[in-house]
């Protein structure tokens, strides 16, 4: 079946060496290398929607503040904790690898996918409490649209909106399609992620990683801190940008 | 300086890429670099021809004044679909996916990419991407023009919009793949001695595509997902009636399209640098000054957006800014073309069928980029914008420059992809039809279009017809032109004369391997002790002559 040369470098080689790489430093280099770059577009895909939100968030300060005044600053801040615990399991992880520690390894991999969950099932609570209160923005979920009528100004019922002044309803619902895009992309790479944690757990536990051999840990391992780092920007940018403004 | 007897050129091999395996299987899960590089080439061409008939409808339509053929709705679907095929479906994978794919391992000396399955799953994205669009085409097709632009695109269009992003979408990441490979692979996989001032100008050119491919697809694919959402699900984002800003959409669009311009010229440009040394065997005048401005040009190729903003909302002082930074662009264009001209100077140039092409390419290239300059100039905008003029200027740079140079380059490398040679002399032949019908096709265009001649109408005033009749004429003798290399490629294939290994006697690490190459590309890893263009003494060349095969084997 296969062509493929086997040269000296390959006969006492590492079974994870592929055959186009000279050696286990040069195809660890390339899988880092290549995953800092895919880091980079994700970067500018992720832009897109800063730049967006920066520029309506200057245009309609007062809507942003009042949208952002009923998310649940309480979940999101937990939320953070959550994930930046999961960086550093999934840090200890990397280390564990490197080292050769097996059992240390397994463990912080699941613990850093059991906190990734963990951090989607509270995303999921907070949105399921955004549906209840007629939040999701246009025409999304069919029979459920964002409904001005939950939201009269000074209303005092804790589920509705509170409109700051010169908040109206459409503005508020920009912030929440923003909030949503942006929420919603993150929880994307994270359910990503936690595929590709249940993948190294596998391989993990069938010990496929060794101290020469650890680029798949270590690669995923620099994926999951990316989609960490986003988080750390949108809490503050989401949940604690109107504070301020209505809270006295 | 290597002389031209050490060339280690191996016999004839019996097992090599083409052959190593047999089978449809074999071909559909492949994870070698140059098999992956023709199914981009079958591929890419399939998607040429097809957006070729579009083009060729609309100068059939375009040849009365009036709508006979063609009525506005049609005629609006037709043009945007030939930009989409066009742009998103030939020239952007064309030179990278194909003579990228094939070559970047074989020039650095690598058995392959640094992800081979990642190159494979980019051609698979690429064909999804492309039987989305296809199926968009079909459903009943789109008419918003290749720039989506928006509210209309959102809002008022009824054609099938969010199936064509989404082809475009999927389609980004396969050009985000192929970026990522290059650059991991030129970073991680050089031979030993191939230091980065000894890299084929092709190298660097490619490296500067892909940092535009990783930097600006991303953002084509955010923007068409909100542009999907909005239409969907009525949020606003750039509709003005739901609160949005039409312009966010057109800084979005253009900070990755302007670039995606430069993702068609820079490769063609580093064919270039390739074929005008060999082909006038003479190291390259000023080789950092290419290698660089290829860098520079991938810079500002994403400092420059806003000229297209200039008739848009944008600031005036912002459209200053963009003038000045469009006008910059220039400077490493000019660069390249002077050097070009340098090297010509005093060499031993031979007329082969790529280095008429390359020619070409340096002739068509400059009005296209000298026209380029009208636009970047904030006045002279106002007048052309949306004109003919912009029509003309653009397809001087993407088919009078992008696609000269491919099909410069399919020529020259053709040995080594098939082992076979194409014949000579109808490959003279086409460049010159091919020439001679562009020139024909876009000329005119320029005139029209100065003279007020509106873009993307399928009916316009009498006056500007015999432009259009000159156009017409042109696209067809194109046209004609181009069928010419697809038939004899597929004729060479079979009845070719047998190319040994070394064509061309030239000292690049591509051509020190047999053709077609093992699977493995070289058979021991190559070192590199030699620059790029270091050619062997001129009496030399003339003793060893061209194409002969024992002349070439080793001492």
């Amino acid at each position: 079946m296969t062509t493929h040369a086997t040269t000296a470098n390959h006969v006492h080689g590492h079974p994870a060496l592929q055959h186009h790489f000279e050696n286990m430093e040069q195809q660890r280099e390339a899988g880092t290398l290549g995953m800092w770059i895919f880091l980079v577009t994700e970067i500018m895909f992720f832009g897109g929607m800063f730049l967006a939100y920066t520029l309506y968030r200057g245009l309609y300060p007062a809507a942003f503040a009042s949208g952002s005044n009923h998310l649940n600053i309480t979940l999101g801040a937990v939320n953070t904790g959550v994930l930046i615990l999961s960086s550093f399991t999934m840090a200890m992880a990397v280390y564990f690898t490197q080292v050769g520690k097996h059992r240390p390894q397994v463990f912080c991999l699941i613990a850093t996918l059991i906190l990734g969950l963990a951090f989607l099932g509270i995303k999921a609570v907070e949105y399921y409490d955004k549906y209840e209160d007629h939040l999701i923005p246009g025409k999304l979920i069919p029979g459920n649209p964002f409904d001005p009528e939950v939201a009269h100004h000074g209303d005092t019922d804790p589920h509705k909106l509170h409109l700051l002044e010169n908040a109206t309803v459409e503005k508020v619902e920009m912030f929440y399609w923003i909030y949503f895009a942006m929420t919603g992309m993150h929880a994307f790479h994270m359910i990503i992620g936690a595929g590709l944690l249940m993948y190294l757990i596998i391989f993990s536990l069938r010990r496929r990683f060794d101290p020469e051999y650890h680029s798949p840990v270590e690669v995923i391992g620099l994926y999951w801190h990316f989609v960490d780092i986003v988080w750390i920007f949108l809490f503050p940018l989401l949940y604690l940008l109107g504070r301020h403004v209505g809270h006295g | 300086m290597k002389p031209i007897e050490s060339f280690e050129v191996p016999l004839p091999p019996k097992v090599n890429y083409i052959n190593a395996q047999y089978g449809l299987k074999s071909w559909l899960l492949t994870k070698d670099h140059k098999r992956i590089a023709l199914l981009y080439l079958a591929s890419i061409t399939f998607f040429f021809f097809i957006g070729g008939i579009y083009a060729l409808m609309i100068r059939l339509e375009l040849l009365t004044p009036q709508g006979d053929f063609l009525q506005s709705t049609t005629y609006n679907k037709v043009f945007t679909q030939h930009g989409i095929i066009m742009i998103f479906f030939f020239l952007i994978p064309s030179i990278p996916a194909t003579l990228g794919n094939f070559l970047i391992p074989m020039m650095i000396g690598a058995k392959d990419l640094a992800f081979p399955r990642i190159n494979l799953l980019s051609w698979y994205i690429y064909l999804l991407g492309g039987v989305i669009t296809i199926y968009a085409l079909l459903a009943g097709g789109v008419d918003t023009g290749w720039t989506f632009y928006t509210p209309f695109s959102t809002t008022f269009s009824n054609s099938y919009v969010v199936a064509t992003g989404l082809g475009i979408f999927v389609n980004g990441f396969s050009s985000i793949l192929t970026g990522l490979n290059f650059i991991v692979t030129i970073h991680t996989m050089r031979a030993p001695g191939m230091t980065w001032f000894r890299l084929p100008l092709f190298i660097w050119s490619h490296y500067a595509t892909s940092m535009i491919m990783i930097l600006g697809t991303p953002v084509i694919a955010i923007t068409i997902l909100l542009l999907a959402f909005e239409r969907v699900a009525r949020v606003g984002i750039f509709d003005p009636a739901l609160g949005g800003d039409p312009v966010l959409f057109q800084h979005l669009f253009w900070f990755y399209s302007h670039p995606a311009v430069y993702i068609m010229i820079l490769p063609s440009m580093g064919v270039i640098s390739e074929l005008i040394a060999n082909f006038s065997r003479k190291n390259i005048f000023g080789y950092s000054f290419v290698a660089f401005s290829s860098i520079a040009i991938a810079v500002f190729s994403f400092l420059v957006w806003g000229h297209h903003l200039f008739v848009s909302s944008q600031s005036v002082y912002a459209g200053m800014i963009f003038s000045l930074l469009s006008f910059a662009v220039a400077i490493p264009s000019a660069i390249k073309v002077f050097n070009w001209t340098a090297t010509l100077y005093k060499s031993s140039i031979s007329y082969d069928t790529p280095m008429l092409y390359a020619l070409g390419f340096i002739g068509l290239f400059t009005v296209g980029g000298m026209t380029g300059l009208f636009l970047a100039s904030l006045a002279v905008d106002v007048h052309l914008s949306d004109t003919y003029f912009i029509v003309a200027h653009f397809h001087y740079i993407m088919v009078g420059g992008a696609l000269m140079g491919y099909l410069g380059g399919l020529h020259y490398w053709w040995p080594k992809i098939s082992g076979r040679m194409y014949p000579e002399g109808w490959g003279r032949f086409s460049a010159l039809v091919i020439f001679v019908g562009f020139n024909l096709t876009f000329l005119p265009q320029f005139v029209a279009g100065y003279l007020g001649m509106p873009r993307r109408y399928h009916a316009y005033p009498p006056e500007f017809q015999v432009f259009n009749v000159l156009s017409s004429a042109g696209a067809s003798i194109l046209g004609f032109g181009m069928l010419m290399p697809a038939l004899y490629f597929v004729w060479s294939m079979r009845y070719g004369r047998h190319a040994d290994a070394n064509p061309w006697h030239l000292p690049g690490l591509e051509w020190r391997t047999p053709s077609p190459p093992p699977t493995e590309n070289f058979y021991t890893t190559p070192i590199v002790t030699w620059d790029a263009y270091e050619f062997a003494p001129r009496e030399e060349i003339e003793v060893v002559g061209r194409f002969r095969h024992e002349a070439a084997e080793p001492t």
